[in-house]
């Protein structure tokens, strides 16, 4: 690991994480809403202000992440300011974080058990641009009716397999998309019409 | 000694790559003091990471919990780094903290020496 | 079956108040300081570093002026504030044989390299109250001798080794790394890592008394105390950004080597097998208590029966703890309101029935 590449991380870690983890409580609770989720001080290239501080937030020492080629290199960095342990299967994974233009597979993420529908994977993903008020409409719990938002960079694999994520329920992922400061939530119980 | 070393240098600008954060760390020890590897208990740790201005980073891991220690001890490990500054820290710093150390050190060495004894055995011996 | 409650928010708050003019005593007196506890009262900081299983003597002072003394409640009050802590890894295993040593005696060699060194020990004091303690004094300086040279000294164990008189002690192949006890649960059958872990925070009393019935016939294991070690060891980790080993502070700590009889089996030679103990701080009955203990606890894999409670690895590892001891005896102090009502009811029914 070379300390001299690594960006600094949250500048006041505890008051910076809680409020990060607001932003994404905020953004699970009520799907597609766009949230903001400020950044660490020295965001890595390549890497969404808002996706680096989601990772920030959530990741410590117990937990494994699994990244997408592209963003790779932002493993250094989050394994120095979190501890988290990385790894190279996608069913090993507790967090992932990947880029909209090289999704891979998502049937290959845990999905928890019947039993622990908590056990599955929290996946975020960085798309190159995302507004509320226009694009796809979400329903489902947390929403009044429906919600409209523009996710860039999806394709029609995301969503049939978003559709068989939503029939495993409870089981299934939660996703969060990314993009500059800003956050979108889609847990597995919202549906998705294109 | 860190505060009176630290006061006597050109506050050098930095930013925090971490800041200090106190944890802890499982102490691991060996059955029988050598053999299979157990976890005996926690210990305090504060860690840091900065970077000078001109880019060099220093880190610390310091047992306790004073972010304090951890930041000097941080600066003085990037101090070290610059051209020309790791003879005089070594100098000025580490050398007079060791000696310091050490003489604590070998007065608890004398003190203890002080107890040693020779135990004779009597009636064994003597009957054998 | 516990219930809610509701209500009692003055009285509590009043408690607490109450608790903490209690702590503090007549105010005509001068309030304890962190140093005075660590100075003065260092034995029971060690205990409670030991048990608490943080070793932070800042911490366990604290805690031991918080709960006014009392050892169990400082331990839970230090095992609380523990889990508020991230956890930023594990230390490379300590290498005791590198200690800086205060004490060290053997029971079993007269004559042994390093020698034997007392150190700061009531072992030979008359256990005497000593009146001339009950004003202050000035401070008491101890004796000096030799030059200070501080050389690493060999465990004595290595003696009889090198005979192959006494089982080694090797870690197994690949030397794996032990599961750790604040992460996972304990599980039936522990192995020696698991079960070491949990007696070096278990509580005093309880390996004191388990300890005690090995030595009354209860586990055959006739113990000698082939060394005990009490000092001081550097501490290092290996920080991932670095790459090499950080030294991070010094602990103080207290070892013990058991050395127990073995008979042999059809495949091995009679030999001396081993129980260990090792204590944060100078915790010297605990260490031995522990070392006590884990000879017995190692019945089944040495091939003797396991018949002494003290051998019985589920009573002795689940029981150790002081904290979950400690809660589960006091939380019967809990409302039991509606459990109680009904097994008076059953009672009277029964009653009425007769």
């Amino acid at each position: 690991m070379n300390l001299a590449r690594l960006g600094a991380g949250f500048s006041s870690p505890v008051l910076d994480s809680q409020r990060t983890f607001r932003g994404a409580l905020e953004a699970l609770s009520r799907p597609g809403r766009v949230v903001t989720a400020g950044g660490p001080a020295e965001v890595p290239r390549n890497v969404a202000e808002s996706a680096c501080a989601l990772a920030l937030a959530l990741l410590d020492q117990d937990t494994t992440l699994w990244l997408s080629p592209l963003l790779a290199p932002v493993g250094g960095y989050l394994r120095f300011h979190t501890g988290c342990r990385l790894v190279s299967q996608e069913a090993e994974a507790d967090f992932a974080l990947l880029d909209s233009a090289e999704l891979p597979s998502l049937d290959l993420f845990r999905c928890g058990s019947d039993e622990y529908p908590d056990r599955s994977a929290t996946v975020i993903v960085q798309v190159p641009t995302l507004e509320a008020g226009s694009g796809l409409r979400l329903s489902g719990p947390g929403i009044r009716g429906s919600v409209r938002v523009a996710i860039g960079g999806l394709h029609e694999a995301f969503f049939l397999y978003w559709g068989r994520n939503r029939a495993l329920f409870p089981r299934g992922i939660d996703v969060f998309f990314a993009c500059g400061p800003l956050l979108c939530g889609l847990p597995r119980t919202t549906r998705i019409e294109v | 000694m860190l505060e009176a070393w630290a006061a006597r240098q050109a506050q050098a600008p930095f930013t925090w790559l971490r800041p200090p954060e106190s944890g802890l760390v499982m102490v691991r020890a060996r059955a029988g003091g050598t053999g299979a590897k157990f976890n005996l208990g926690e210990m305090t740790v504060t860690r840091c990471a900065l970077r000078l201005n001109d880019g060099v980073i220093g880190v610390a891991y310091v047992a306790g919990r004073s972010h304090r220690k951890a930041e000097l001890a941080a600066l003085v490990d990037a101090s070290a780094q610059m051209p020309g500054m790791g003879e005089r820290i070594e100098r000025e710093l580490l050398e007079p903290l060791r000696v310091r150390l050490e003489a604590e050190a070998a007065r608890m060495q004398r003190k203890a020496q002080a107890t040693r004894v020779d135990f004779f055995t009597l009636a064994r011996e003597a009957g054998a | 079956m516990y219930v809610a409650v509701k209500g009692g928010e003055r009285a509590i708050q009043n408690s607490y108040e109450l608790i903490a003019e209690a702590r503090r005593g007549d105010p005509a007196h001068a309030e304890l300081t962190l140093d005075q506890i660590k100075q003065q009262m260092r034995l029971a900081v060690d205990r409670v570093m030991t048990e608490g299983s943080v070793y932070d003597a800042d911490l366990a002072a604290l805690a031991l002026k918080q709960a006014a003394g009392d050892i169990a409640e400082a331990v839970f009050l230090l095992r609380a504030f523990r889990a508020t802590l991230p956890r930023f890894g594990y230390t490379e295993p300590l290498d005791t044989s590198r200690m800086r040593l205060w004490r060290r005696v053997s029971a079993t060699f007269k004559d042994l390299p390093g020698g034997q060194i007392l150190g700061p020990t009531y072992d030979y004091t008359q256990r005497l109250l000593d009146f001339s303690l009950s004003e202050p004094a000035s401070s008491a300086v101890a004796a000096e001798s030799g030059d200070g040279k501080a050389e690493p000294v060999p465990g004595v164990l290595s003696l009889i080794e090198q005979e192959g008189l006494i089982e080694p002690q090797e870690p197994a192949a690949g030397d794996p790394d032990p599961t750790d006890l604040t992460r996972e649960p304990l599980r039936f059958p522990a192995a020696r890592p698991v079960r070491l872990q949990n007696l070096a925070r278990g509580d005093e009393g309880f390996l004191l008394a388990m300890g005690y019935s090995t030595q009354r016939g209860y586990s055959h294991t006739h113990p000698f105390a082939g060394e005990i070690r009490f000092g001081v060891l550097e501490v290092e980790i290996v920080p991932e950004e670095l790459g090499f080993a950080v030294p991070i502070g010094e602990i103080a700590l207290t070892e013990c080597q058991m050395v127990n009889q073995f008979a042999g089996s059809a495949i091995e030679p009679p030999k001396f097998t081993r129980g260990y103990g090792l204590a944060f701080g100078h915790c010297e009955r605990k260490a031995m208590a522990m070392a006590l203990v884990d000879r017995a606890l190692r019945a089944g894999e040495l091939g003797e029966s396991a018949e002494a409670p003290a051998q019985k690895q589920e009573f002795v590892l689940s029981h150790s703890d002081s904290l979950e001891a400690s809660g589960f005896v006091q939380h019967l102090k809990l409302p039991h309101y509606v459990d109680f009502q009904s097994e008076l009811e059953l009672v009277r029914k029964m009653r009425a029935r007769r």
